[in-house]
């Protein structure tokens, strides 16, 4: 049974195994009735609207608005283009794969309709080749739908097309990255492009592409079907709507929950996820993924879980994975852990990000084992500022604001570890070298 | 195609060095597309690649598919496997493989008849990753049963957790490694209680440490 502090929607059924199925799907929640409204009798702009006005915001990260993003795309003849971003790989997120394991005719029926607002013609689902499981089960829902005729030529008589291929990669955290994950598609080893020229204007094999997130295109059928109104009574003015989010780390009940967006955090921990394990208690949070900088519990707890309030508070709500770090979690260790999964991950096209996460495990290597100074840590921050802003994709940023998050906030914890290894290995962390020029002219 | 490309090529009276000139003897030329007689591919991969090239407007888009194939084929992406996917594609064997390398599942070097990706990221190491990952280490020595750690595979919901032959099971602890893998040796049903399939909607169920 749901919890009372959850909404679903998305996850509407879920735990009925018929949903994956077609039929299913049509049983259940009257599944492919605003596909089949949209074809036959709704024009682009029509469509287009309804997304814009719901205020939809993209639930893979970076929370752009997905009918604005639709509305960018050029109109005419040219070959257009989705993608379907299902590379979920950002570390605490487990969302995507939920909602095509239980609901992956919901998705496809989104990226049909987001494909008729936008004009496009083909489509792909692009999965981590990891989700091997999730992508049969695309595969046969898929297939299900041409057969159906709601995919492939002439949809419905209506005289409008869609092909929808789904492609596996095979285990790179960048291709979740829009423009690397084109280039992935296109064959090629994912590295992200230059941005200007943006994917809906140059994407894909060249042509405009539209790409968006699992969770985004799977609100699309119910935003078509139901207006604005009814998707804006969830949500806050700036996020509408429901997220499913992914709570995991030192709770109880690590999982999925589908909230109004806006439920206080302390109630997303506590109540959903039944708090941290028995005699424990909470330390620090990740709230929007590996890569959103690090919460105090002190700072998290009150705030709203949106968009909006993450950002005021100095971190990011991104994928909606929320990471819960109990008291029995070294901070420097998490750290470390952190920027290891970056620097494995980072493809190397730009140097401030290849060497900067390089460098930054190399040091937080030094700080756990007790070698570090203090000026290591000054160091550390500094490398992560000259990291941030500096590459043509976030992957190096998305190392630097939690790290320098942890630095700063938990600079004290930093700074015991290191004297810890200073009884250990007998290095003094409080070791200053004095470069002034009395100090250097005296020692001459 | 001019020998050489540096001063010496401008100057003659220059000293060059022979590496130079005799390494760009036709033994380092452009790499050539194999052709389908020289490559012996098995016919079901060569339908399997065209099927997949037939999905996209662009063959090149089926490169990581066809490393799929042939990994499914071989069990990695053999040196011969790469030049029959890249003759039917049309592509460079070098290409194929320069994509091959960049993923983290497509393995350029023989792995095990089986293999187990353990995740060591955020949520699972607070969970007991390492450990795990130790316990399939030894569970698996001298099997013919890959096993590595891995970056976060996107199931921190059953944390500490496993991919088994590409399916998701968790939470484990460590003494379950070896029933694990005894199990795929003897082509059992791994760990069914621990499937990822069985997992209900988060909610019901509390996680044990």
């Amino acid at each position: 049974m749901p919890h009372a502090l959850e909404t679903r929607v998305l996850l509407e059924h879920a735990e009925d195994p018929r949903l994956a199925t077609l039929q299913g799907y049509k049983e259940l929640v009257d599944g492919y009735s605003t596909l089949e409204k949209a074809y036959r009798s709704m024009e682009q702009d029509e469509v287009l609207k309804a997304l814009e006005d719901s205020g939809l915001r993209g639930r893979g990260g970076a929370g752009f608005a997905m009918g604005k993003k639709a509305s960018f795309l050029p109109r005419g003849d040219m070959e257009k283009y989705l993608c379907c971003n299902a590379d979920e790989s950002e570390p605490g997120a487990f969302k995507d794969r939920e909602l095509m394991q239980r609901n992956p005719h919901q998705l496809i029926e989104g990226i049909a309709i987001a494909a008729l607002a936008a004009g496009i013609g083909r489509a792909f689902i692009f999965i981590r080749g990891e989700y091997d499981r999730q992508a049969d089960i695309l595969d046969a829902a898929v297939l299900e739908a041409y057969e159906a005729g709601y995919l492939g030529e002439d949809i419905l008589g209506t005289h409008r097309n869609l092909e929808l291929v789904v492609h596996r990669g095979a285990g790179a955290y960048i291709c979740g990255e829009e423009t690397a994950l084109l280039d992935a598609l296109e064959g090629k080893r994912g590295n992200p492009r230059l941005k200007p020229p943006f994917p809906a204007v140059q994407g894909l094999y060249g042509g405009p592409t539209l790409i968006n997130n699992v969770e985004t295109l799977s609100n699309v059928p119910r935003i078509v079907a139901k207006g604005a109104d009814w998707f804006r009574q969830y949500g806050t003015e700036q996020s509408p709507g429901t997220k499913v989010v992914s709570i995991s780390g030192g709770v109880r009940r690590p999982g999925n929950y589908e909230i109004s967006l806006g439920l206080p955090t302390r109630d997303l921990i506590y109540e959903l996820a039944g708090g941290p394990l028995p005699g424990r208690s909470v330390k620090a949070i990740y709230p929007g993924g590996s890569s959103s900088p690090v919460l105090t519990a002190a700072e998290a707890m009150d705030l709203p879980y949106s968009f909006e309030a993450m950002a005021e508070a100095g971190s990011m709500l991104g994928s909606g994975s929320v990471i819960v770090a109990d008291d029995t979690v070294s901070i420097p260790h998490m750290a470390l852990r952190t920027a290891r999964f970056y620097h494995h991950e980072s493809c190397g096209k730009c140097t401030p990000c290849r060497e900067g996460t390089n460098w930054t495990v190399k040091m937080l290597e030094r700080v756990v084992r007790g070698e570090a100074t203090p000026m290591d840590l000054d160091i550390i921050s500094s490398v992560q500022e000259n990291i941030m802003g500096h590459c043509l994709c976030v992957l190096g940023d998305s190392m630097a604001m939690p790290v320098s998050a942890m630095v700063r906030k938990f600079r004290g914890e930093f700074e015991q570890v290191m004297a810890a290894g200073e009884a250990e290995h007998g290095i003094d962390p409080h070791l200053v070298v004095d470069l002034s020029p009395e100090a250097l002219g005296a020692a001459s | 195609m001019t020998p050489v490309d540096g001063a010496g090529a401008s100057n003659p009276n220059l000293p060059v060095d022979r590496a130079v000139t005799v390494g760009r003897e036709p033994s380092s030329s452009p790499e050539q597309i194999p052709q389908l007689a020289e490559v012996d591919c098995p016919p079901e991969l060569q339908e399997r690649i065209e099927a997949l090239m037939a999905r996209y407007p662009e063959r090149k888009s089926a490169s990581i598919p066809a490393l799929w194939a042939v990994q499914e084929r071989y069990g990695w992406c053999t040196p011969e496997g790469i030049r029959q996917a890249a003759a039917v594609m049309r592509v460079t064997p070098a290409y194929l493989e320069s994509v091959a390398s960049f993923y983290d599942l497509l393995h350029t070097s023989r792995v095990g008849a089986h293999r187990i990706e353990v995740c060591t990221n955020i949520s699972c190491w607070m969970r007991g990753g390492d450990e795990l990952l130790d316990a399939f280490r030894a569970a698996a020595e001298g099997e013919d049963v890959f096993v590595t750690g891995f970056e976060c595979l996107g199931a921190c919901d059953i944390a500490p957790m496993a991919s088994i032959d590409q399916r998701y099971f968790g939470p484990l602890v460590p003494g379950e490694a070896q029933t694990a893998i005894d199990q795929l040796l003897s082509e059992d049903a791994v760990l069914p209680e621990k499937s990822l399939e069985r997992r209900p909607l988060a909610g019901d169920t509390e996680v044990p440490r």
